[in-house]
């Protein structure tokens, strides 16, 4: 199972350390981690995602409530949240594939946001599971650096 | 005044009165500080003593230990001082010195990163870097230690951030606010309601009691309400004392070392109460338990022990003290007499006889015989080994004893700091250390200690010449073939006694014993006592 923790920390040097070696010390997965800086600038946002079994992952929000540089934390699974991720890949192209890598950025809503005479760099801001499929419709043309940036989500809005 | 002071003051402010520790150059301002206030100041012989006679004088007192040590190697020595406190929720602040602000990160002499080697196993850890933030610290340092669910706190303090010049010291007066820290204390009137409920209804009701009820102070608490309600108890090693030995209600400590009865106990019983203990492996693991068909109510001040090791029917978090209060007020009538009777006819028939070569003495019978003498107050403290098996097996409480032993770490060595710890806190309390010859042998330096300030330790060294709990294991897991267990040569022990300049006894068999213990125990002097028992004793007879 996986499980979204949108948790709310403060914004203080060491505090990533300590909250993803308390990951590491109980053996809990991060499948993503995504950090920020809150609307306050004392408080930081890290989303985590994570997966394992019900009772791993209702350990993971105790643990992570006992530390105390952690002011709050919420919780969801993917279907109760909005989630983004950014990917930047720069790829190679020739004068054969650059149609079909057009095509796809324009039928997946990516941008190409830098081009060179045999690189371009496309972006795209998806959720999870788009972005991952867009990585992989990309694999046949040669990547030639990937990053992302790893999920962000916040709960859906109250209707 | 500067940080060091300002330090020193606050921790006069906090109450005090004693610190275990070492010096250093990168803590030198604090003892110089310190040494202006009234604070006793003990020098121990190596910085994980510092630790364990912290912890020792925290049991003692229900108050936070303090102990203070150097950077670099004088921190990372007393790490296994703070894990083994942490894994036994003892409240510590433990004080290290750092080297200069500027210098963090350079690998310069003596320095270490400590808050993040201890990262794990405290309950949180300040590097301080602004001598202003000192009152702050320190007040919140202990407000953490020593409530919820109590732990060690590392604060770490650069040598020039002590040196620094503070302007106005204010301490605060009122409890920290911290957005990220609120213990609950409290347990929830829904669920009290239920437990209650459950246990009107409970034909075979069972309380497994762990080391919270004393952390929380609530011995009193739960034998008032075991009491009136005839509820019977169990105790895991660390829950030892809750209730006397020989108390109708009490049935034995559980765990794959525990009393057979107490085991069956927790096997038949249809309603499991446990309080403030974690239901770890060693603890709770009796001989095919199973927790099926069983309703648990599990009850501690941390959420997450919950549903950590076991799943429990009830959860009720709360401060165990304030629980039980809450309980006294419900009243409810118990239906449950014939299995009271039952586990008196088990606890009864199932007495355990251990054999063992009457050339020797025998490591059960001794205990029990020690025990026997110990006075009404004594504090008993076990090291980790056959002798800490052999002694809470054997052990007899009575209502004001008490029992330490490093029960979640297993940290070897423990017993004989501790102890002093506990002379430290209560300098008329009877102290007795009782470790193997392993254990004695990692923490005699302290004799010296000991001397030093006058807390007199009554010493029994159980010798065997192996570190017999491994060769125990070996015995039963690699068929007699012994590595790294066989002692050999061990040093002249009443030598060891005439160099220190403290008493020496030696018992050689179950004749000379009874004389001996009462010998040992006739006055208020550091005395070892050598106790010969077999090399080849198991604690487990399988």
């Amino acid at each position: 199972m996986k499980k979204i923790y949108s948790v709310l920390v403060e914004n203080r040097s060491g505090v990533l350390s300590k909250v993803s070696g308390l990951f590491a010390r109980r053996t809990f997965n991060i499948d993503s981690l995504a950090v920020g800086e809150t609307e306050d600038n004392k408080v930081s946002c890290m989303t985590i995602v994570s997966s394992g079994d019900d009772r791993t992952l209702e350990q993971i929000e105790k643990q992570l409530n006992k530390k105390l540089d952690v002011i709050k934390i919420k919780t969801f699974q993917e279907e109760e949240a909005i989630s983004r991720e950014l990917v930047l890949i720069k790829v190679k192209y020739n004068k054969s594939n650059r149609r079909e890598i057009m095509e796809t950025c324009q039928a997946m809503k990516a941008d190409i946001v830098d081009m060179g005479k045999y690189q371009m760099m496309i972006q795209i801001c998806d959720t999870p599971e788009r972005t991952g499929l867009f990585v992989k419709l990309l694999k046949g043309i040669s990547i030639v650096e990937l990053a992302r940036t790893g999920t962000l989500a916040l709960s859906k809005c109250e209707i | 005044m500067n940080g060091a002071d300002a330090i020193a003051k606050c921790l006069i402010k906090e109450g005090v009165d004693t610190i275990f520790g070492y010096s250093g150059v990168a803590i030198d301002p604090f003892w110089n500080s310190v040494g202006k206030e009234k604070i006793r100041t003990v020098l121990v012989r190596t910085e994980q003593n510092a630790g364990h006679a912290a912890s020792g004088y925290a049991r003692t007192l229900g108050k936070t230990g303090v102990c203070a040590v150097t950077s670099g190697p004088g921190a990372t020595n007393l790490l296994t001082g703070i894990a083994t406190a942490y894994a036994d929720s003892i409240p510590l602040v433990c004080i290290t010195g750092q080297v200069n602000t500027d210098q963090i990160g350079s690998d310069v002499f003596q320095e270490v990163d400590v808050t993040g080697a201890a990262e794990s196993f405290v309950k949180y850890s300040y590097l301080i870097r602004d001598v202003k933030d000192i009152p702050r610290i320190i007040h919140e340092a202990f407000f953490v230690a020593s409530t919820g669910r109590k732990g060690p706190v590392l604060i770490d303090i650069p040598c020039d951030v002590q040196l620094q010049k503070i302007g106005d010291f204010e301490y605060p007066e009122e409890d920290p606010k911290m957005r990220t820290y609120k213990p609950t204390v409290k347990g929830n009137t829904v669920q009290i309601k239920k437990v209650i409920k459950v246990l009107e209804n409970a034909k075979k009701p069972l309380i497994i009691a762990g080391g919270g009820v004393f952390l929380s102070n609530a011995k009193k608490d739960l034998r008032a309400f075991v009491e009136k309600h005839q509820i019977p108890v169990v105790s895991t090693m660390m829950g030892l004392g809750v209730l006397p030995t020989d108390h109708p209600m009490y049935y034995g400590m559980v765990g794959n070392n525990g009393n057979q009865y107490a085991n069956r106990a927790m096997r038949e019983c249809d309603t499991l109460l446990m309080v403030g203990a974690r239901v770890a492996d060693r603890a709770v693991a009796a001989p095919d338990m199973t927790f099926e068909g069983k309703i648990l109510i599990h009850m501690d001040v941390d959420p997450a022990e919950i549903g950590k090791n076991v799943g429990p029917t009830i959860p009720i978090v709360g401060d165990i003290k304030h629980i039980f209060a809450d309980f006294m007020e419900e009243d409810f009538k118990d239906k449950h007499e014939t299995w009271v009777n039952m586990l008196d006819l088990y606890r009864d028939s199932m007495k355990e006889e251990h054999h063992s070569d009457p050339e020797f003495v025998n490591s059960c019978a001794f205990v029990r015989k020690l025990c026997h003498e110990m006075r009404d107050d004594a504090v008993y403290v076990a090291d980790v080994g056959q002798n800490q098996l052999f002694s809470c097996r054997n052990i007899i409480m009575r209502d004001r004893n008490k029992f330490f032993t490093s029960g979640g770490m297993g940290t070897m060595g423990y017993s004989i700091p501790a102890a002093m710890g506990v002379k430290a806190a209560e300098r008329d309390t009877q102290v007795i250390a009782v470790c193997g010859d392993g254990s004695f042998q990692m923490s005699m330096m302290e004799l010296a200690t000991i001397n030093q300030y006058d807390f007199p330790v009554k010493i029994v060294v159980m010798r065997n010449e192996y570190l017999g709990l491994v060769r125990e294991h070996q015995h039963y897991s690699y068929d007699d073939d012994y590595n790294m267990v066989f002692l050999g040569k061990d040093p002249d022990l009443s030598k060891i006694a005439q160099a220190y300049g403290i008493g020496y006894l030696r018992v050689e068999n179950m004749g000379e014993a009874d004389e001996r213990i009462k010998e040992f125990l006739s006055d208020d002097t550091t005395v070892i006592m050598e106790v010969m028992v077999d090399p080849m004793e198991n604690v487990s007879e399988r």
